[in-house]
């Protein structure tokens, strides 16, 4: 039998990470931002069966990039540790910062005991009754998790995306500016030149303060094609 | 909630999308009891109709809970949006009724969620139906649920009622249908005041006298109580969705048959209950 070769703790994480690093490098991206009735999930995703976009509950969301069957998996965890809580306590006990720490709880095992670590990323959306209670949790593929400020992108040009937010993106937007905004970088930096994204090419859901008891919408392309045309033109 | 660092396997299991199939892996114990026996009495008396209109269907019922010759609870609920285009009323051993028709809910949201699309309204009659089966040993020893289930048909378009029976048999109605202790009277009622082109607002109204003739005549069904206000739930699903409609809807429309009730007691014959 042979002696297998001794590789330090420190490098197995390293390629693991740079493993799934890589791989969600290769998805389009999703941002997810703040405006002033709700919180905003915008996805370059052509499909429209294949979701990266998802309700969890009533108040919360869900976003994710990487492979799809693992963050499918993830979403259907979600759904069901929701459906499982508010049915065995109430509807209100369950938060999205309950969800965020069971992914974070998963994604992290898996990370560290698994030989092939999840090669997502996910962020969790809670709509609160003013903005200043929304809140954002960003989840990495070690099961790392950050609380977010307004607006967060992820995927393959997340950096990019994330440091023209910062510059853009303001508090009290309206939905229809919202959403062009994230259009529009996503269209500066998915690709190596600038491109225009349609109604065809973009998933777009909401989480919209307003509405009584389920606050997640998807926007149709009918909608959408309304909000992006009715910014562009101011 | 979870046992170890991550959740357990149940949570990743791919392929259903069931919420009660997934309690009953995981956690049967939350699923109602089909252990118990009962020793004392226990509340019970209803009765729910529900009508096809033009444009979908309505469905009412009494707010009276009785526990024997006691009357239990004056302003009961018994009837629910189940989704956004059905409705779900309930007869029998109240507490477990509700704990089933909030079961039923979670589980349609449920399926939407994982699925991405609503049940279709045949796949919700269905899986009432199992659900009730699966509370025959229940029903056995007297605890006894009988829900009454009214929807639009998106695929169709036009408004459906299924009713059941303890073992979770599943018949379809043609016109109108009610449940409960009150049943028979409302039944009686709803086959003079029935019109098949009726709209909505008559349809409520029709409803309204059925639960008024039951009330009449079952001790176990309560009628308007205008003193405190209580009315029954009437809700109404059409094209647009479900919604139950506010205290204040419904009160006008119980006051107007209140007083075409002075001038005739037992009601109108149907051709002016508009």
């Amino acid at each position: 039998m042979s002696v297998p070769f001794y590789v330090s703790p420190e490098q197995i994480m390293r390629d693991k990470a740079d493993f799934a690093r890589k791989g969600i490098a290769r998805g389009r991206s999703v941002v997810v931002l703040q405006y002033d009735e709700g919180i905003a999930f915008v996805a370059e995703n052509p499909s429209r069966a294949l979701h990266k976009i998802s309700e969890l509950y009533d108040r919360i969301g869900f976003a994710a990039v990487g492979k799809y069957n693992e963050f499918e998996s993830l979403r259907v965890a979600g759904v069901r540790l929701a459906d499982m809580r508010g049915y065995s306590y109430d509807r209100s006990d369950v938060t999205g910062r309950s969800l965020a720490n069971a992914y974070a709880q998963t994604l992290g095992t898996i990370f560290t005991e698994t030989a092939k670590p999840f090669e997502v990323e996910l962020i969790v959306g809670e709509v609160g009754a003013t903005a200043a209670e929304d809140q954002l949790y960003r989840l990495m593929f070690d099961g790392s998790v950050s609380d977010e400020q307004g607006c967060v992108a992820m995927g393959g040009s997340a950096d990019g995306i994330n440091a023209a937010l910062i510059d853009r993106w303001r508090g009290g937007m309206t939905l229809a500016e919202a959403v062009r905004l994230a259009v529009t970088v996503l269209e500066e930096f998915g690709d190596e030149s600038p491109r225009q994204l349609g109604p065809d090419q973009l998933e777009v859901a909401v989480l919209d303060r307003t509405r009584p008891r389920r606050a997640f919408v998807r926007l149709d392309n009918g909608r959408l094609a309304a909000l992006l045309g009715d910014a562009g033109s101011s | 909630m979870t046992s170890g660092p991550r959740l357990p396997d149940a949570y990743g299991l791919a392929g259903s999308a069931s919420f009660v199939d997934f309690l009953s892996a995981l956690h049967p114990e939350r699923l109602p009891d089909a252990s118990a026996t009962p020793s004392t009495p226990l509340t019970h008396g209803t009765t729910i109709v529900a009508l096809l209109t033009r444009d979908g269907v309505v469905m009412a019922g009494d707010r009276r809970a009785t526990m024997g010759n006691i009357i239990a609870q004056h302003d009961i609920e018994k009837v629910f949006a189940a989704d956004d285009h059905s409705v779900i009323g309930i007869a029998g051993t109240a507490g477990l009724a509700v704990e089933l028709v909030r079961l039923f809910q979670v589980e349609l949201e449920h399926y939407e969620k994982i699925e991405g699309v609503p049940l279709s309204l045949d796949g919700k009659a269905n899986r009432l139906a199992s659900m009730l089966r699966g509370q025959l040993g229940l029903a056995m020893q007297g605890l006894a649920v009988v829900p009454l289930l009214a929807g639009f048909d998106l695929a169709r378009g036009t408004g459906r009622i299924f009713s059941y029976d303890v073992t979770g048999g599943r018949y379809e109605e043609r016109d109108f249908h009610a449940v409960g202790s009150g049943s028979s009277f409302a039944r009686g009622s709803l086959k003079k005041l029935f019109r098949r082109d009726a709209d909505s607002d008559a349809a409520v109204r029709t409803a309204i006298e059925a639960l008024y003739d039951a009330a009449d005549d079952d001790s176990a069904t309560g009628g308007p109580d205008l003193a405190r206000g209580i009315f029954p739930v009437v809700a109404v699903v059409d094209a647009s969705g479900a919604r139950i409609l506010p205290d204040a809807e419904v009160g006008p429309i119980v006051e107007a048959m209140l007083a075409e009730r002075r001038r005739r007691p037992d009601g109108g014959t149907g051709g002016e209950a508009t």
